[in-house]
């Protein structure tokens, strides 16, 4: 579904993608992980269009991007911050988007009734809490029913019945065959919700498979701990040839 | 176009609601109404009315323009993400918040020049000076937008060059000049005096004033040169056409660098 290779992006002098190469086939659900700066938000507004890459390819659905829009169609995406006009209220908003999207909002009402939203629906997007405001990012990302959902740390601010209410949301998404791709620091999160695993470091990938291959190469029960491992000692992970054979680091950072 | 319409729509509606834009056009309200009553009808009204535009108009739309990308960012980021040529999202935010700006300065400014029966007398001075404070709207907001857009990150810069841009062209500007002209006065100077007043497009304002008005009093020195090189019909026009070249150069850059910009 989404086929990216030896994507680069730079800042200035700062190289924030160093070469990613990438598939993410349809109907997987796929956490991307790492330390702060390591480029996964990059990563997601590359794929999104708000970036633009410095080289190499995205292929969506086999049609190589380039300037194009209309493929964001098959697209949710909940941001990490939630801030609209403050004087729109809710309703306003959720209209203002379904005639910019001109698709028809299926899960419009069900998500509202979900996230208890329906007390909100008249007051002005600034006196929302945060919470209520990802709430509602979380409701136009997924109303017009998209194939591919992204999450930008979604459960950041919301509490724990929302946060509950939300995974159950994304897990029955999933069960649906949709793409779901969630950034988080919550490691038990995407524990729940997704069985594949990215783990980005300095701009390229570290480990990419699922998640049970994972907690087995590094011989950890939780996902957190395998990851706290790669994170404190990228040497000693580079080391271990893989007995079962399975590769588990990228081409690149061998070479390097 | 479907969905250019609905964002301008979108943005009018937020901005009226906002209610500082009725605030804007009421403080051009209250200033014309003012100016009327005490200065008399004449046009010296409109003159006075004229300056105090030349000089409010641009540093307001500025400051306006790269306000709204600060304050509008996760809400332009959100647009961004959605199915949306990045061109017709530019245009859309652009007219969406400049159109209702620019409404508000004639509005406010051309009541009370009607209901003095302004209008009706000098049709053609009032005329002249509501478009040129509307085309002075639109220029200094695509200003303000791309100077937001080019200083995304860093706000003290971006409204730190706002300010140093409005200071330079509406205030230094015609002292530089005639500071110039001052020191070399033994050169024929008029061409170059030409040329430099062509680039400011508040000079240009104000020649185009000064001309329709046919006070040499009060034109400065590049209105007096722009009169006796073109005369008043051409030099009128001149001055419109480079204006238009004004309007269309910072909305076509501040295009440019939305179309390329990593948000």
């Amino acid at each position: 579904m989404i086929e990216i290779s030896n994507l680069q992006k730079s800042f200035g002098s700062l190289e924030v993608l160093k070469g990613i190469d990438l598939a993410i086939p349809k109907g997987q659900a796929t956490g991307i992980v790492g330390p702060n700066g390591a480029g996964k938000t990059t990563l997601i507004k590359t794929i999104l269009g708000l970036v633009k890459q410095d080289g190499g390819s995205i292929r969506f659905n086999g049609k190589e991007l380039d300037g194009d829009w209309l493929y964001r169609r098959d697209i949710g995406y909940m941001p990490q911050v939630a801030r609209y006009p403050e004087n729109m209220k809710v309703s306003e908003l959720i209209e203002f988007m379904k005639g910019l999207r001109d698709q028809e909002a299926i899960y419009e009402q069900e998500l509202i009734t979900q996230f208890s939203l329906d007390s909100e629906l008249d007051k002005p997007l600034r006196t929302l809490s945060g919470g209520n405001r990802q709430k509602v990012g979380a409701t136009l990302a997924m109303m017009f029913n998209p194939p591919i959902l992204f999450f930008d740390e979604p459960t950041a601010g919301l509490d724990p019945r929302s946060s509950h209410r939300f995974k159950e949301r994304v897990a029955k998404e999933k069960e649906n065959g949709k793409t779901v791709i969630i950034t988080s620091h919550i490691m038990s999160e995407l524990e729940q919700l997704t069985d594949h695993v990215i783990f980005l470091l300095d701009g390229r990938i570290r480990f990419n498979g699922a998640m049970k291959q994972l907690l087995t190469e590094s011989g950890e029960e939780r996902l957190e701990s395998a990851i706290a491992r790669m994170m404190d000692s990228p040497e000693e992970q580079a080391a271990p040839a893989n007995e079962d054979g399975q590769q588990f680091l990228s081409e690149e950072l061998k070479i390097a | 176009m479907k969905n250019l319409i609905h964002i301008i729509k979108n943005e009018w509606r937020t901005l009226l609601r906002g209610k500082w834009v009725i605030g804007y056009a009421l403080i051009f309200l209250v200033l014309a109404e003012s100016l009327l009553r005490f200065g008399g009808g004449g046009s010296e009204t409109l003159l006075s009315l004229s300056s105090v535009m030349l000089l409010f108009v641009p540093l307001v739309s500025m400051i306006y323009g790269i306000l709204y990308i600060y304050q509008s960012r996760e809400f332009i980021e959100l647009l961004l993400i959605q199915p949306v040529n990045r061109g017709v999202l530019y245009w859309g935010l652009f007219l969406g918040i400049s159109t209702p700006l620019m409404a508000a300065f004639m509005v406010g400014t051309a009541l009370p020049l009607a209901w003095h029966g302004i209008l009706g007398v000098g049709a053609a001075e009032s005329m002249l000076v509501l478009l040129l404070g509307g085309v002075l709207t639109l220029i200094f907001a695509s200003l303000g937008f791309v100077l937001g857009l080019l200083f995304y990150e860093d706000r003290i810069k971006g409204f730190g060059f706002t300010i140093v841009i409005w200071l330079f062209l509406a205030v230094l500007y015609d002292g530089i000049v005639l500071m110039l002209i001052f020191s070399f006065g033994h050169y024929p100077l008029e061409r170059f005096v030409i040329v430099v007043s062509m680039l400011n497009p508040i000079d240009l304002a104000r020649i185009m004033v000064m001309l329709e008005f046919d006070i040499s009093a009060l034109m400065g020195y590049t209105g007096a040169v722009f009169r006796r090189f073109f005369g008043t019909a051409a030099g009128s026009l001149t001055a419109a056409g480079m204006l238009t070249l004004w309007l269309a150069a910072p909305m076509w850059w501040g295009l440019r660098v939305f179309k390329r910009k990593d948000f």
